[in-house]
């Protein structure tokens, strides 16, 4: 099918801002139809996410969750797979870091954070490598092993949060804590205007994740390899790159990417291992991913966009309380929809208007 | 174990593996057309809590039903606009609306109900209740046939028949009708449908239309007729579950059913095995037991199917070649 | 129900006989998006003749028939059918004219029946029984008619290529049709069943029918048209009577210029074996045997043709020496050293061994149409490029550009994505990547396929100064004229084995056919050429290996 013609910016940047314009707009017709005002909710979202400096730290805390699980579900989305699995393999990789964190409790933060690093990858990985291998060797479609896996990890998870790491005589169900010491360095410590916000140093390694991606994906031999794998398995075979080795190789990695959310809240933000810490970023990763277009700089993007979403609805949820965090879920979807199936739904229309605009294209004979 | 356990086993069984079933038939009919649906799962919960919604308020398990299947083929409309109009990702598309189901039915159910997603608890004439064949109680003194028609045959709701009668149904319509051999000729070769002046669009909507209706009243089944309202969370996976059914029962009615019942009969299991005592492993934590249907399911992704081949044309937005 | 179904061929002639032309275009316009495909189309078919319609890729005379059949509907211009106007909005809307399609490309449901194909979208009642007796009737009525015979409860995958295009023949049949549109016939025949598809063509034209012919190979048309229609880059170009034209002409009304219609070579100076394949056997995807025990080398400086009809085991052959499919026992050895080429990574081991394949799919195998023209360039060597981790983009660029100067690719923009560039240009990137590496051994799938005339001059003499350059070359082509204007060696290859070898300076082309039907095989049932018996399956389908694939069997509850 011939698409119709757009400049290339359009195309990466214009089309996903529109669609996600439009998702904003149905959330807003939503929040309309439950008796509340969307424009008020949106001024009351920027403030709370931009307006003060607690409320930036937690955008930003919010920011680097995402950013974690966007690079990991782009990565796989670009060897074309689909990792839906990303909120149980940070949930997971919460073992690693407590494990290595209790195991040697009391050690300095900046000897700590590699050492949370590396288990909560080595977990993670491990957790997005059976799937993988699943699909690699068995055929079985991964959609629906990643999804099935997060069923899993949470009952595993609960499992061990509840009978087996709760320290006895705790009531609420969660471990024994990681020292203070030995938690990842938060922001406020050094910069005051954050006040009690939870961002720390992982924000740092997020960013420095993108930089990374973009290196991997578009100048490694590795990148130049998954590339071809998404784009067209049967080249991909065909120029000597083995599909199975690269399907569990990329999960395993993107696994082990998302597992950094765990750093960032079981060994920063709550210092122990509490229930469902993830929160949902491993599904935001993937509205994250698609907006972002798998590529480092949308997911930047994208990832402060939802983070903004999710402070701001933390703020609404005091002065509006109509407008829940399944609100928040529902735009989510939305720009799911519209991003990832439904991209080229504006295509048409916006190909129409350039075409007005510029001169006619010349046939290709 | 006695007789009346096993029937009370068997009974079981059957009553939980009726959603299964309308949702792997409903699947059945969306992958033979051609189309991809993971989003079975959202439409489980999307049509039970419509069902409930409107059964709580109106009052009729009537207008519940009619509710749960538009809820359902509101969001195949989405779908469907997205897959065959737009041509766009299936497997994405089914992903963002079971999100977007999620979503949808825990705000709206708490702005509307207040009550943290719940929907209000249906008292029986709000639900469909347990039909009582005739002389079911007549029968149950009967050795062998009478606890088998009183207990097991007799005493289930209006949808639990309907769901039995769906299989031969979808194996009629599958392998007799005319429309039958057009839905599995556009899965597999959606070029042969349209140059035989038929339209691959329209045939697939059918089926989309199907399996909205077939799933609808499997989520309905979930919230108006086993349970007597929506909870968050009420599908649990068995959207995927009804998946992996429908390709280990390579798209076909009958094994489908059977695929369902043994899911069914796993289920009554599982719930059985809670809170005993077993000699050295002592009790069984609940998350284990809870968590075997989902590594049964993967397993039998991973395990005896090889690699079963869908219909050639699945997953596939139809265009026509330049 | 349309008229035309109801209608008798008798009843039909009569109400037209006044007209003498079945089929008349006028001022026939067709854009897709800024591409001018058809312009001002003028065509005349009469009826009771075999009319050809030829011209290079892209000439646009698929889309041409494509409108008559209603698949497009065309932005101008005047369709008449019999004499009368018609706005012709779908295939339903042909048919019911009279107007029936074979497809090149089969529309055929693989794992259904004949009979269900052949009722498919022509239905009489929803329920299918008393469709599906009166079907029996009438697919009996043809097939003594006509000579086209099909077991009405044979499984479409299970028939031969030529069984299943009479299947699509008698679709158009029993949809009442007078006038027969085919595309690209005998691009997947074997000349035997070639030969047979004419005389049912023959025979349908002896009985009142219209054919209207589509092809490119100049030769059916002079064997069999009455009349040829020229198209090029979207214009009709010249009706000619074919009695009265040559091959010579034609290609050069398609072409515009004067075209070589055969490739100028030397002889071959054979050196030493540098490629071997011994008792080669190997399965498809679905564990059935398509090569079964093949042997042959190849020298440097020669080239090797394989000659055989699409599907007896080329493609499984080519992918298995070039390591993109696994063998299942025998020895592949390169300047005799044997190689390993199992796991799915094999043909990194292949090139490192001085192996390139140039391969028969060049879209789905040989390209990655979403990337740059550069990065395609690297295909498969993209380890050579970089130490480490790094990809070497510089180094990648350079090599690109050096190709499409020696290549002549256009447009000359590495940066172009290789989706927007023609077949021929697709292709020049392709050999040129895998010629450029001064391999030892170059196998070769399907050269031209998809090409224009003018690039495969030019492909033809880039493989004869590789062979001149002391290359062993390993060609498959389904184009006899290919392997037989270009091999130094013929090999036929049928259901899976060499059954024969020729010199293509004396290769008698009726030999080399009955060979590539497998007449001469010991395992070959049928007497001769054109009576393929009804359930004959020269392809061996694994009906007795148990194919995961449960639907082979008949699709049933």
């Amino acid at each position: 099918m011939i698409k119709a013609p757009l400049p290339r910016w359009a195309d990466v940047v214009l089309l996903p801002l529109l669609n996600v314009v439009l998702a904003f707009l149905i959330g807003g017709l939503i929040v309309l139809s439950v008796g509340q005002n969307p424009l008020r909710a949106v001024q009351v979202m920027l403030y709370g996410a931009f307006g003060y400096g607690t409320g930036l730290g937690y955008t930003l805390y919010y920011t680097t969750d995402f950013i974690f699980a966007g690079l990991a579900v782009s990565l796989a989305m670009q060897a074309g797979l689909f990792n839906i699995g990303a909120e149980g393999q940070a949930y997971i990789s919460g073992l690693g870091v407590i494990f290595i964190a209790l195991a040697f409790n009391g050690l300095h933060w900046a000897f700590m954070f590699p050492l949370m690093i590396v288990a909560a990858a080595l977990f993670g990985a491990a957790w997005a490598f059976i799937p993988g291998y699943l699909q690699a060797k068995r055929g079985s479609h991964i959609v629906i092993t990643t999804i099935l896996f997060n069923f899993i990890a949470i009952s595993i998870m609960s499992y061990l949060i509840a009978r087996v790491l709760k320290p006895a005589g705790l009531t609420s169900d969660e471990s024994a804590p990681i020292d203070a010491a030995s938690r990842v360095l938060q922001l406020k410590t050094f910069i005051p205007f954050f006040k009690t916000a939870p961002v720390n140093i992982t924000f740092f390694l997020a960013v420095a994740a993108l930089f990374g991606f973009y290196w991997l994906i578009w100048r490694t031999k590795f990148g130049f390899a998954v590339r071809a794998l998404g784009f067209n398995p049967t080249a991909a075979n065909y120029a000597g790159i083995s599909n199975q080795k690269m399907i569990m190789i990329v999960m395993a990695l993107s696994g082990a990417l998302v597992a950094m959310v765990a750093v960032n809240n079981v060994g920063g933000v709550q210092g122990r291992l509490i229930m469902n810490f993830v929160g949902g970023a491993g599904y935001v990763g993937i509205a994250v991913a698609f907006m972002g277009k798998g590529h480092p700089v949308g997911v930047a993007l994208a990832a402060l966009l939802f983070g903004m979403l999710y402070q701001g609805g933390s703020e609404l949820a005091f002065s509006m309380p109509g407008i829940t965090r399944e609100m928040i879920i529902t735009i989510q979807a939305l720009v799911i929809l519209f991003t990832g199936a439904m991209g080229d739904m504006l295509r048409n229309p916006v190909a129409r208007l350039f075409a007005l605009a510029s001169p006619p294209v010349a046939e290709k004979r | 174990m006695d007789f009346t356990d096993i029937i009370n086993i068997l009974a079981q069984t059957v009553r939980l593996s009726v959603p299964l079933i309308f949702a792997c038939l409903a699947g059945l009919y969306s992958e033979r057309a051609g189309i991809v649906d993971i989003g079975l799962e959202g439409k489980l919960l999307a049509s039970a809590f419509a069902a409930a919604a409107v059964a709580a308020v109106t009052g009729s398990p009537w207008l519940g039903l009619l509710a749960g299947i538009g809820g359902a083929l509101l969001f195949s409309a989405v779908h469907g606009l997205a897959s065959i109009n737009f041509k766009g990702n299936q497997t994405i598309s089914g992903v963002a609306l079971n999100f977007l189901a999620a979503g949808l039915t825990a705000y709206l159910g708490t702005s509307w109900f207040k009550r943290g997603g719940f929907t209000p608890q249906l008292s029986s004439g709000q639900r469909f209740g347990p039909i009582q064949l005739p002389y079911a109680a007549e029968m149950r003194e009967v050795p062998i046939i009478g606890p088998i028609y009183s207990g097991l045959i007799s005493g289930h709701s209006l949808l639990t028949y309907l769901a039995f009668l769906v299989v031969p149904l979808t194996a009629w319509v599958l392998f007799r009708t005319r429309f039958g051999l057009r839905l599995r000729a556009v899965g597999e070769n959606p070029k042969a449908i349209d140059t035989a002046g038929i339209s691959v669009t329209l045939l697939r909507y059918q089926a989309l239309v199907i399996t909205a209706v077939l799933v609808g009243i499997g989520g309905a089944y979930l919230s108006i007729a086993a349970g007597a309202g929506f909870n968050p969370n009420m599908a649990a996976g068995r959207g995927y579950i009804a998946l992996a059914a429908l390709i280990f029962a390579k798209w076909k009615p009958w094994p489908a059913l059977l695929v369902c019942l043994m899911f069914g009969f796993l289920d009554s299991l599982q719930l059985r095995l809670q809170g005993i005592k077993f000699p050295f492993v002592g009790e069984i934590p609940v998350q284990a037991i809870q968590v075997l249907p989902y590594i049964l399911t993967v397993i039998l992704l991973a395990g005896f199917i090889g690699r079963a081949v869908a219909p050639k044309a699945s997953g596939l937005p139809y265009t026509k070649e330049r | 129900m349309a008229d035309g179904l109801n209608q008798t061929s008798e009843q039909r002639s009569q109400g037209a006989a006044a007209s003498p032309l079945a089929i008349e275009l006028i001022g026939i316009n067709k854009h897709f998006g800024p591409v001018h495909a058809n312009r001002d189309i003028h065509l005349q078919v009469r009826r009771g003749t075999v009319h050809g319609i030829v011209g290079e890729n892209g000439a646009g005379k698929s889309t041409l028939m494509s409108i008559l059949y209603g698949f497009y509907t065309a932005d101008s211009g005047e369709i008449r059918v019999n004499g009368s106007p018609h706005k012709i909005t779908d295939s339903r809307h042909a048919l019911a004219l009279g107007i029936g399609m074979v497809h090149q490309h089969f529309m055929l449901v693989d794992n259904f029946t004949v009979l269900e194909n052949v009722v498919l979208g022509a239905e009489d009642s929803p329920l299918l029984n008393r469709t599906y007796a009166k079907a029996r009737d009438t697919l009996k009525r043809l097939a003594d008619d006509y000579e086209l015979e099909v077991d009405p409860d044979a499984i479409i995958e299970n028939l031969s290529v030529g069984q299943q295009q009479r299947v699509e023949i008698l679709k158009a049949l029993y949809r009442g049709a007078e006038v027969l549109i085919l595309d690209e016939p005998t691009g997947v025949l074997t000349p035997a069943e070639a030969d047979h598809l004419f005389r049912i063509l023959r025979t349908l034209r002896e009985e009142g029918k219209t054919i209207i012919l589509i092809t490119h190979k100049l030769r059916e048309i002079m064997a069999i048209t009455d009349e040829v229609s020229v198209m090029r880059q979207g214009a009709m170009v010249k009706t000619l009577e074919t009695k009265s034209t040559s091959p010579g002409e034609l290609a050069e009304l398609m072409v515009g210029r004067r075209v070589l219609l055969r490739v100028e070579k030397g002889p071959s100076n054979p050196g030493k074996v540098l490629l071997e394949v011994e008792n080669l056997v190997v399965t498809d995807d679905f564990k059935v045997p398509r090569v079964k025990g093949v042997s042959f080398s190849v020298r440097a400086g020669e080239i090797v043709g394989i000659a055989g009809v699409a599907g007896n085991g080329q493609s499984e052959l080519l992918e298995s020496v070039s390591g993109m499919r696994d063998q299942q026992s025998g020895v592949v050895r390169l300047n005799g050293t044997p190689l390993s080429l199992e796991g799915d990574d094999g043909a990194a081991r292949a090139r490192a061994a001085g192996l390139a394949h140039v391969p028969e799919d060049r879209l789905r195998e040989g390209l990655v149409t979403a990337f740059s023209e550069w990065e395609n360039s690297i295909l498969g060597y993209q380890d050579r490029y970089g130490r480490g981790l790094g990809l070497d983009i510089a180094l990648a660029q350079k090599t690109a550009e050096d190709y499409i100067k020696k290549f002549d690719i256009r447009p000359p923009n590495k940066d172009l994505k290789t989706a927007n560039f023609s077949g021929g240009n697709q292709q020049k990137i392709v050999l040129a990547r895998e010629m450029e590496r001064d391999p030892d051994v170059l196998i070769v799938g399907q050269p031209t396929r998809g090409v224009d005339i003018g690039a495969i001059e030019f492909i033809h003499n880039q493989i004869i100064k590789m062979r001149d350059a002391g290359k062993a070359i390993l060609l498959v082509s389904v184009e006899l004229d290919e392997i037989r204007s270009l091999s130094d060696r013929i090999l036929v290859l049928f259901d899976g084995q060499i059954v024969g070898e020729a010199d293509p300076a004396t290769a008698d082309e009726t030999e080399l056919g009955l060979l590539m039907t497998g007449a001469h095989s010991p395992t070959a049932t049928s007497a001769g050429p054109g009576t393929l018996p009804a359930h004959q399956t020269p392809l061996e389908r694994g009906l007795e290996q148990m194919s995961v694939r449960d639907n082979a069997g008949k699709d049933a509850p």
